[in-house]
Order: C-alpha cells, then sequence, then structure tokens
C-alpha cells in the first residue's frame, strides 16, 4: 500500500502511545498521532488538552487548542489554572506530546524565536505549556519533521528542557520526569542515549538511508549498533489516518 | 455590584490609557467585540497581558493601542504567527512593543495568584528553560520545608479584566460555560472587570440548564456588564456559535501586510457601529 513520508511519521508517533496512558497532548503533529493512537490500537488512551479539556475524543482534529469539539467530547473540561497545577503538576500525566519549531542533540527544545531574543530574526510563538509539560510530565514523546532547520546543532533558545545544552540537565533535580525518550520524524526514530542523553537513530523508516538522515541533520548524528527498520503502516492505520483527516479539512472549510 | 452598561460606556470608564488590562479567553469566549471597542476609541500604551494573545491582540497591536504585551503563546492557533504582534515587536510598527514572556503555567499561577490576593506564584516551572534569563519577572526560591528550588512570578493584577460569557441575569450573575479557560480568575485578579455578555435572562437559578456546579461569577465581583451578542466571534461561545475557523485562516493573509490590515481595521472596526 502507497504512503506518504508524512502517513509514516504520524503512524509511527501514534504507535508509541499504549492503550491507557494519559497523555498532555500538543497542538498540530502530536495532536494528530494522538488521535489516531486512541482510533486505533488505544482505545482507552485520555487525551488532555491544556485549554482544560479532561479525556476528550474529538471526532474531527482541532485546529486551535480550545476548538470546541474539545469541550464538547471531553468528560469534562477544567480551568487553566486547575489544569496545570492539579493534573500536570501534581504528577497525573504520563506522557507530553509535544511538538517542535528547532531541537538539538540533547532534545532541547526551541519554539521561542530564530536569532537573538532582543532583535529577532523571525519570532516564533512561544512556550505555551511545554516547559512545564516537558518537566512535569513521566516522559516526553516529541514528533517533528526532519530537516537541517530543525535538527540544529545549537538552538537559538532552550524553550523548554530536554537534557539541557550539556545533556546533564535533569540531573539531581527532584520531581522531575524521565523527559524526552524518543523524537520520531518522518525518517527515523531517535532515543537518547541512557548515559550521555544525546540523541541516536534506533529506526529507519522504509525506504530512507542513513546518508538521509545525515542530511537532514544539523549535527554529526549518531546511528545505534543494531539498526532497526521501522514496521510500515497497516492499511487500516492509513484508512483511519485519511479519514481522520478528510473530515477534518471538510471541518474546517466551512465559516 | 455589576452595572449594566453599554459596551461604549463600559470601556470608556475602564480603560484608561497606561492601565494595565487583561483580556482573558483560551481559544473560546475571546471578547472580540470589547477588543475592537478598545480599538475605536483609540486607547493607547495599554499593557496587555493575556496567555494566548490571538487575532484581538494582533488587531489591537496593530492599531496602536499597545506598548507591552504579556504573554505565554502567541500565535494564530494552529495556522502561523502573529503578523502585527511580530511586525510590532521585529520591526516597531507602528511603534515598537515591548514583551514579557512567560509558560502557560505561570500565567495560570499568577492570574490564580491575583484572584487570591497573593504577591506570588510559585510553581516547579521553568526547570531548564532559559525564559528566566530574558524574563526578570521569573524568580526562584527554596522551599522552606522541602528545600526544593521552585520558580516564583509575580502575581498578574490587571488595573481591569474584560471577558465575555454566555449569560448575565438581572442581578448581573454571570454564567461561563464550555472551556472556561482562566476567565474567573483574570476578572477576581483585577481592580475593575467587564464582563460582556451574549445575553441577558431573569435570574440564573430558574433557568433550565441552571445547575449549582457550573461556573458562576456573582454580579457583586464584577464592575460592568455589557451586553455583545456575537461579542466573541471569530472565536466561539459553547453553546451559543462555532469558532469561524476559516476566517482565522483568512487573518493570516490580512495581516501580513500592514495597508490589507489597515483598510481591514477602517472597514470592520472603525467604520463598524458598535458591535463588530
Amino acid at each position: 500500500m502507497d504512503y506518504t513520508s508524512a502517513e509514516m511519521m504520524t503512524v509511527t508517533a501514534a504507535r508509541a502511545l499504549e492503550n491507557g496512558m494519559t497523555c498532555f497532548v500538543g497542538i498540530g503533529l502530536p495532536s494528530e498521532a494522538a488521535n489516531l493512537a486512541r482510533l486505533t490500537h488505544a482505545p482507552d488512551v485520555v487525551l488532555i488538552y491544556e485549554s482544560g479539556t479532561l479525556q476528550t475524543k474529538p471526532n474531527v482534529l482541532p485546529l486551535s487548542i480550545g476548538d470546541g469539539e474539545l469541550a464538547e467530547t471531553a468528560l469534562t473540561t477544567v480551568s487553566v489554572p486547575e489544569m496545570f497545577r492539579y493534573w500536570l503538576q501534581g504528577g497525573k500525566i504520563d506522557v507530553g506530546f509535544l511538538g517542535t519549531a528547532q531541537i538539538d542533540r540533547y532534545c532541547n527544545l526551541n519554539t521561542t524565536l530564530i536569532g537573538d531574543y532582543r532583535e529577532p530574526k523571525v519570532r516564533l510563538p512561544g512556550g505555551g505549556g511545554a516547559p512545564e509539560i516537558a518537566t512535569n510530565a513521566g516522559e516526553v514523546f516529541i514528533t517533528l519533521k526532519h530537516s537541517k532547520r530543525a535538527f540544529v546543532d545549537r538552538v537559538d533558545f532552550v524553550t523548554t528542557l530536554g537534557f539541557g545544552r550539556d545533556g546533564k540537565g535533569r540531573d539531581g533535580v527532584p520531581n522531575i520526569g524521565k523527559g524526552p525518550t524518543r523524537v520520531i520524524t518522518d525518517l527515523c526514530v531517535m532515543k537518547p542515549d541512557p548515559e550521555t542523553k544525546e540523541l541516536v537513530v534506533v529506526s529507519l523508516h522504509p525506504g530512507v538511508s542513513r546518508e538521509d538522515v545525515i542530511e537532514a541533520t544539523g549535527w554529526e548524528i549518531r546511528f545505534a549498533d543494531t539498526l532497526e527498520s521501522t514496521p510500515e503502516p497497516s492499511a487500516r492505520e492509513l484508512e483511519v489516518l485519511r479519514e481522520l483527516k478528510d473530515r477534518t479539512a471538510r471541518a474546517h472549510a466551512g465559516a | 455590584m455589576a452595572e449594566f452598561l453599554s459596551l461604549r460606556d463600559a470601556v470608556a470608564r475602564y480603560v484608561e490609557d497606561g492601565a494595565t488590562v487583561a483580556m482573558e479567553g483560551f481559544t473560546h469566549l475571546i471578547p472580540f467585540a470589547a477588543g475592537h471597542e478598545v480599538i475605536r476609541q483609540k486607547k493607547r500604551d495599554l499593557t496587555l497581558i493575556r496567555m494566548t494573545p490571538d487575532l484581538v491582540y494582533d488587531q489591537m497591536i496593530g492599531a496602536g493601542c499597545a506598548r507591552k504585551v504579556i504573554f505565554s503563546w502567541g500565535g494564530n492557533p494552529g495556522v502561523g504567527s502573529l503578523h502585527r504582534l511580530r511586525d510590532a515587536v521585529e520591526k516597531g510598527w507602528p511603534h515598537k512593543v515591548e514583551i514579557l514572556e512567560h509558560s502557560h503555567a505561570a500565567m495560570a499561577c499568577a492570574f490564580e495568584a491575583g484572584a487570591a490576593g497573593l504577591p506570588l506564584a510559585v510553581l516547579r516551572g521553568y526547570v531548564g528553560s532559559e525564559l528566566p534569563s530574558v524574563n526578570d519577572q521569573i524568580k526562584f526560591i527554596e522551599c522552606p520545608f522541602t528545600g526544593e528550588r521552585l520558580a516564583a512570578v509575580p502575581s498578574v493584577r490587571p488595573d481591569v479584566s474584560i471577558v465575555h460569557a454566555q449569560k448575565a441575569d438581572r442581578a448581573g450573575n454571570v454564567l461561563v460555560e464550555g472551556i472556561v479557560g482562566v476567565q474567573k480568575e483574570a476578572v477576581l485578579a483585577a481592580k475593575r472587570s467587564i464582563v460582556t455578555v451574549e445575553e441577558i435572562v431573569d435570574d440564573l437559578r430558574a433557568e433550565a440548564d441552571y445547575h449549582p456546579n457550573a461556573c458562576i461569577i456573582p454580579g457583586w465581583a464584577i464592575s460592568a456588564i455589557a451586553v455583545a451578542e456575537k461579542g466573541s466571534l471569530p472565536s466561539y461561545a459553547h453553546g451559543y456559535y462555532p469558532r469561524n475557523n476559516a476566517f482565522y485562516k483568512e487573518w493570516d493573509a490580512i495581516a501580513r501586510d500592514r495597508d490589507t490590515f489597515t483598510r481591514w481595521i477602517e472597514e470592520n472596526v472603525m467604520n463598524a457601529g458598535g458591535n463588530a
């Protein structure tokens, strides 16, 4: 069955979520993956969005973090302070699922700006919920498209902690989650080295070569000794994903 | 006790030049009508506070109302940048706007602390983030009991908060439903508050859908109530009308260009009666 590299990425990201996990979902690619997981192998995954929607089951993907669809299909909605204080900071979230604009070898994320803070070349939206999702959730999954612009040797700004600029940013910090445990792109899956915390490619998607990944990464990327091949999307996964995206596009096209 | 005013009178009375203003609504119930009234009245030098400044703040910034923006996520959700915010920050058009940047968790806690009358909010936040290096309002303190290093930010105490809600009754009690965001905290944290509503009913408790656990802001905690029908479009009001996602996408092109933006404001805000 034919599929795109974007579909490969979403399906692989979805598979990272296990049934029954509680997941604090970022908008965009993470939201697409988390809902695909819910609609396929993980029907009891608990999806939580920072707008305050608890255990939501949207039929179409939200354009914004607070679309009516999220509230209408949620078990309940709570205030934003409650969401961050009780549910996230209170340690009730297994996985934070994030996207980013820039990432470095130690999984630090930049969603703040490109260039200098006071005189930015490109001003990005900012941290939003990510800085605390990344430290207060049990672990963090990250998904984004693979390119040299995104996978940089040095992020312009650490909005959100991966493992710090030296890989030791979580050492000795009490009450902090494990941090990023996997990064899923349209080319491969990466995991941090248990010792150094540097990202290592553990699985290549079908048809992707080491050179493709090297070419799209802004630092000298490492590969695991035993490199796996990511399983292809199943027909069912593709069907569910395409239907989800089609009805989402239809829903957002209307006024 | 809440006073019933027209939106024009409420904004004229409570939004002074130079004031610190919080207009909240977490993607839902965004007070667009009130923001447009602020633009029409040419308010200046405002410090605008909001977790998720979206289109209405983009419009106010582009129209020259803002001196400073305090926020935690400044984008057009699902679409991209706020071009007026970026133009003001990057190129100083229509004038330079200062920014003070937080995370959502910190701002939510800061509103809550403001509502609670506390000088600061404490949270397990900003660990490893470089935001504290560019925002001197983020400090770290030691827990006196455990020694844990915790983030502290000053509470938010706006001069005026403005929110939109579904309905108020004749006693000024306001019902907020759906995604409730930080609206209640914003109202209670502020010195003065304006709540715009879709409609006025006789008595909230006599409404068919009344529930004792509903989010109600009592009339005596609000300064002014103004009716603004469809007052949060293109955002939405749960139970009344859906979000106009198509307009959020259209805004990207409108806001990208200074002239197109200026024309849009002229046509849709300045020359549009009292309820645009």
